[in-house]
C-alpha cells in the first residue's frame, strides 16, 4: 500500500482520503479541482487527473446513477426488508445513505475505514476497494411495491396510503419466463462504476449494513454498459453484436429529461387517495433481465440478423439509409414496395413512433453468467430503463416487443422488477448519525 | 478478442466479412484484396460506388471464383446492384434494397466470361451499366445451370413432402379429436405424441402463416395477459393434468364437455386451413433453395430452444418424439439440397453428414416402444449429450442456406 503524507489528511478519516475530499469539493466531473488536488498530492503518482474526475456526488436534486453518464458495470441488488419496524427501516435508510455517500466519493463505506478500527473489531469497510479510485460509482435507491404493501397485504411501515398508484407489479407479458429468485424485491440499490470491484464494494458493504433488516433477495452483475446516456458516450454493442439504444434519451436533452423521466409535480394526483407528492423529482426503475439465445442466434444469417433489428450490424445504421443517429424512415420502401425496415423488426416496435412518442432512458448492460447445464452460455441483457410513468413508457412498449418483435424468438425474460425511486439527499445535507438526511426521506415524513 | 471502440474497428468489419466468406466455400485463405486480380484460394474483392448518375467499380474485370462487390450507394435513393450475363438479359446474380449511405456485399462464384454490371438507383429503368471480365483463374467453377436443375427438383419434393405431411397430420389429429371430445382420455393420449410428429416435422412452415402457428401450437407460458389459449398444448394439459404444485399453487380445473368440443374442433379447422394452404400455388411459389436452407436451420432451432429443455411438451413430456421430427425435417430438407452442398462445398456435407448419423445414434438409445422415454426419465448427462450433439449439428446446418444460393 502507499505510503500517505500524514499531516494531508486527517487520521482515521478516509482509505483514500485525499481523494475523497477532492471529490467532496466538486459536483461532478469539476476539472478546475484537478490542479489543487494534483498540487497537494505532488508526491503521488502522476493518476490523480483520473481520480477526480471519477468522483459523482452522492447529493443532489436528483439521484446520481440515473442520467450519469452510463459507467461500466453495474452491480445491481434487491433487497428484501426483513423487519416490520419503521424505525429499524429507516435507520437502515440513514446508514446505507451515509456509507453510500462515503464510497461515492472514493471513502470507505465506515468512518473508522479498513485498518483504523480497534485490532479485535472487523473493520468497518470489507477493504477490497482500498487502492481504487471512486471509479465513478454511484448508488441509486429505489422503492418497491412489496415495500409498500407485502404479499400478505400487510402496510408494515405504515406507508401503504403513499404508494403510487403506478407502483404496481409489472404485469406478465407474453413468453415471460421469470423466476422467483430473480424478480421484485423492497428496496433496489444501482451501484454503477467503471471498476467491477467498485461496483462490488458497494453493495458488499450495504448488504453488511443492512444484515438483521434487509437481506439480498437477488443480485445481478453486468458489464459493458449497452446504452449511453451522455452525446458525449460512443453508442456500445449488446451480446448480439449490435449497437443497442441508439435514440436512448441522453442527458443534454433537458426537456426530454424532465417530460420522460422526472416525475413532476403534477403527477402526484391519484384516483384512489394515495399521496405520492413524496415522489416529485424521483423517477420509475424497470429492471428485467432478458436472457439471450446466444447460439441459435450466432447460427442466424446476417441478413436474418440485420432484418430482425432494422439496423446494419456494422454502422447501425437504420436500414432505410443513412447514418447511425439518422432517423429511421420506416415509410420507404424497396423491391415490391416492400419497406426496407421490416414492420415487425426491433428498431420499428420500439421506435417512440410506435408508441405515442414514448421514450425512456435506458442504462442497461450484458451479462454472462456462465453456462446453463446444457453448455448454452447465460448472457444477455441487464435492462434497466427509468421512466417517469412505466404504465405508459413500458408497459405497452413491452407487450408490443414481446408479442410482436422478430427478435423475441431469441430473447427469454427471466427476472423483472420496477421500484420508485425518490429524488436525491439534497446537496449540502449532513449524513449519518441519528438525524441525518437519507435517501427517500420525503416518504416517510408527512 | 478485445472490445475496442475507434480507430481499430474497421480492421474487424474487414475481417468479418472475409470470414463470412469462408463459409461459403472452403478457402485456404482470406486476404484483404481491394482491386484484383487475385491468387487462387483467396477472393477478389471489389467496391461499387453506387450514385444517383453513375455506377463506379474499382475494377472492370476479377478472376474467376469467388468475389464480392462490396456496394456503396452514395446517392439518395433506394439502389440495386446487378450482374448480368453477356445478353444483358439474364440475372446471374444481384443484392436489393440498399438504403443510401449503406453498403451492401454481394458475394458469388463467377465464372469465366464477359458480363455486364448494372446500378440501379431509384429501382426504374435498366440501370447505369458497363462491361465486365472474369478472367479464367484456373479455380474450378462448377456449371451453375446445373445445379439450378437440382435446386428445383428439390424444391418440388419439398413442398410435395409438406403436403403430405399435413394430410397425415390431419388424418392424425381428426382421430385424435375423435377420442378426446368422446371422454377416451387414454386413447387420446397415445394419438398425441405420434400425431403431433406431422406438425413438427414441418413447423417452420405451419410458423410462416402467423396466424395459425399461435392459435395451434402456443404454450401456456407464451400467452399474453388476457389472451385466450387455444391450440395442442391446452390438450395436453387438459390431457395430463397436473397437481397443484405444478400449475402455479392453483388446483387445475379441467375443460367441460362443451369446451372440449369447442377447443378440439377449432383445433381441427385450423388443420385443414393448413393443409388447404400448403396446398396452394402460392405456397409452392414461395418454396425455395433459401426457404429450405432456413427451414432446416430454424428446426435446429426448435430443437436447442424448447425440446431438449423439456419446455416444449411440459404436461406429457413426450419432447423427444418432437426432437425426432423436428431432426427429421432437417434431414428431407438437407437430403433434397445435398447434392447442390456436395458441388458447392464438399466438407460442410461431409461434415453434416456424420451430424446427422451421431444426432439419430443419440436419439436411437432413447426409443422405447413405438415412441421415446419422457423427457422426465433421462439423466442429466443424457440430456447434456443431445444438447451437444443439437449445437454439433445446428452449427453446420447454419450455413446450408449459403451453401445453397446460387
Amino acid at each position: 500500500m502507499t505510503e500517505r503524507p500524514e499531516t494531508a489528511e486527517p487520521a482515521g478519516v478516509s482509505r483514500r482520503g485525499l481523494l475523497g475530499l477532492a471529490g467532496a469539493g466538486i459536483a461532478a466531473l469539476g476539472a478546475g479541482a484537478a490542479g489543487g488536488f494534483a498540487a497537494a498530492r505532488a508526491t503521488e503518482p502522476p493518476d490523480v487527473s483520473v481520480a477526480v474526475r471519477d468522483v459523482y456526488e452522492f447529493t443532489g436534486e436528483h439521484q446520481a446513477g440515473i442520467t450519469t453518464p452510463v459507467q461500466d458495470r453495474v452491480h445491481f441488488a434487491a433487497f428484501d426488508i426483513v423487519t416490520d419496524s419503521r424505525d429499524d427501516l429507516v435507520e437502515l435508510l440513514r446508514a446505507w445513505t451515509d456509507a453510500a455517500r462515503r464510497m461515492t466519493r472514493g471513502e470507505p463505506a465506515g468512518e473508522l475505514g479498513t485498518t483504523s478500527g480497534p485490532y479485535d473489531a472487523p473493520p468497518d469497510d470489507t477493504g477490497e476497494a482500498e487502492d481504487l479510485h471512486a471509479s465513478g460509482l454511484t448508488i441509486t435507491f429505489g422503492f418497491g411495491p412489496s415495500l409498500f404493501t407485502d404479499s400478505a397485504g400487510t402496510d408494515r411501515f405504515g406507508i401503504a396510503h403513499r404508494r403510487p398508484d403506478l407502483l404496481v407489479d409489472l404485469p406478465h407479458f407474453p413468453a415471460d419466463a421469470l423466476e422467483d429468485a430473480r424478480s421484485g424485491g423492497d428496496i433496489a440499490v444501482q451501484a454503477c462504476a467503471d471498476d467491477p470491484q467498485v461496483a462490488v464494494h458497494a453493495i458488499r458493504n450495504l448488504a453488511r449494513i443492512g444484515f438483521g433488516t434487509a437481506t439480498v433477495r437477488w443480485s445481478q452483475l453486468g458489464y459493458g454498459r449497452t446504452s449511453s446516456t451522455s452525446t458525449q458516450q460512443v453508442t456500445p454493442r449488446n451480446l448480439f453484436g449490435f449497437k443497442d439504444g441508439t435514440s436512448n434519451i441522453k442527458s443534454e436533452e433537458t426537456q426530454a429529461v424532465d417530460d420522460h423521466v422526472w416525475v413532476q409535480a403534477e403527477d402526484a394526483k391519484s384516483t384512489s387517495g394515495q399521496d405520492s407528492a413524496w415522489l416529485t423529482g424521483g423517477s420509475y426503475l424497470v429492471a428485467r433481465r432478458i436472457r439471450m439465445m446466444i447460439e441459435t442466434w450466432d447460427r442466424s444469417s446476417l441478413r436474418e440478423q440485420e432484418t430482425i433489428v432494422g439496423r446494419t450490424k456494422q454502422s447501425g445504421a437504420p436500414l432505410s439509409g443513412g447514418e447511425e443517429s439518422t432517423e429511421p424512415d420506416f415509410a420507404r420502401a424497396g423491391r415490391g414496395g416492400v419497406p426496407l425496415i421490416d414492420p415487425a423488426s426491433h428498431v420499428a416496435l420500439a421506435h417512440p413512433s410506435a408508441h405515442g412518442g414514448a421514450r425512456m432512458l435506458r442504462r442497461g448492460y450484458n451479462y454472462t453468467d456462465g453456462s446453463d447445464g446444457l453448455g448454452r452460455l447465460d448472457a444477455g441483457l441487464f435492462f434497466i430503463a427509468y421512466v417517469r410513468n412505466p404504465a405508459t413508457q413500458y408497459v405497452p412498449v413491452q407487450n408490443t416487443l414481446a408479442r410482436d418483435d422478430l427478435m423475441s424468438e431469441y430473447l427469454r425474460h427471466t427476472g423483472s422488477g420496477i421500484w420508485a425511486v425518490p429524488a436525491g439527499v439534497p446537496a449540502g445535507a449532513t449524513t449519518g448519525g441519528p438525524d441525518g438526511a437519507f435517501v427517500g426521506q420525503s416518504l416517510f415524513e408527512e | 478478442m478485445t472490445r475496442s471502440h475507434g480507430p481499430a474497428q474497421p480492421a474487424r468489419h474487414l475481417a468479418a466479412a472475409l470470414g463470412a466468406l469462408a463459409l461459403l466455400a472452403p478457402l485456404a485463405a482470406c486476404t484483404s484484396n481491394e482491386s484484383a486480380p487475385a491468387a487462387e484460394g483467396t477472393s477478389a474483392r471489389l467496391t461499387v460506388d453506387s450514385s444517383a448518375d453513375a455506377c463506379t467499380l474499382s475494377a472492370a474485370e476479377a478472376p474467376s471464383g469467388n468475389v464480392v462487390f462490396s456496394v456503396t450507394n452514395t446517392g439518395e435513393d433506394v439502389t440495386e446492384f446487378y450482374l448480368l450475363a453477356e445478353d444483358g438479359l439474364r440475372i446471374v446474380s444481384e443484392v436489393e434494397n440498399i438504403g443510401p449511405g449503406l453498403t451492401r456485399d454481394l458475394v458469388l462464384v463467377a465464372k469465366p466470361g464477359s458480363y455486364i454490371t448494372a446500378c440501379k438507383p431509384g429501382m426504374v429503368g435498366d440501370g447505369i451499366r458497363s462491361d465486365f471480365t472474369v478472367t479464367d483463374s484456373g479455380t474450378d467453377v462448377t456449371p451453375t445451370g446445373e445445379l439450378a436443375e437440382q435446386i428445383e427438383a428439390a424444391t418440388t419434393n419439398y413442398v410435395a413432402y409438406v403436403k403430405d405431411q399435413t394430410e397425415q397430420l390431419l388424418t392424425g389429429t381428426e382421430a385424435f379429436v375423435a377420442a378426446y371430445t368422446s371422454g377416451d382420455d387414454e386413447g387420446a393420449r397415445a394419438l398425441y405424441a405420434s400425431t403431433r410428429v406431422h406438425w413438427e416435422r414441418i413447423e417452420p412452415v405451419a410458423e410462416s402463416f402467423g396466424d395459425l402457428d399461435p392459435r395451434m401450437d402456443l404454450r401456456q407460458a407464451d400467452l399474453e395477459e388476457g389472451q385466450e389459449w387455444t391450440g395442442w398444448h391446452l390438450l395436453e394439459k387438459d390431457l395430463w393434468q397436473p397437481a397443484p404444485e405444478e400449475n402455479g399453487g392453483a388446483p387445475y380445473v379441467p375443460l367441460t364437455a362443451g369446451e372440449r368440443t369447442q377447443y378440439a374442433d377449432q383445433l381441427l379447422a385450423d388443420t385443414q386451413e393448413l393443409d388447404d394452404r400448403v396446398h396452394t400455388s402460392e405456397f409452392a411459389e414461395q418454396i425455395d433453395a433459401a426457404s429450405i436452407g432456413n427451414g432446416a436451420k430454424g428446426l435446429l432451432d426448435e430443437v436447442a430452444t424448447g425440446k431438449v429443455t423439456g419446455e416444449e411438451e411440459i404436461w406429457s413430456h413426450t419432447d423427444l418424439w418432437d426432437f425426432q421430427a423436428n431432426i427429421d425435417g432437417a434431414k428431407v430438407a438437407y437430403d433434397g439440397l445435398r447434392d447442390v452442398v456436395l458441388a458447392q462445398d464438399a466438407a460442410l456435407a461431409e461434415d453434416l453428414d456424420a451430424q446427422f448419423v451421431t444426432i439419430q445414434a443419440l436419439l436411437d438409445a432413447q426409443r422405447a416402444g413405438d415412441g421415446f422415454r419422457l423427457y422426465t426419465e433421462l439423466t442429466d448427462s443424457e440430456v447434456r449429450e443431445l444438447a451437444d450433439a443439437v449445437n454439433a449439428l445446428g452449427e453446420p446446418l447454419s450455413r446450408l442456406t449459403a451453401a445453397v444460393v446460387l
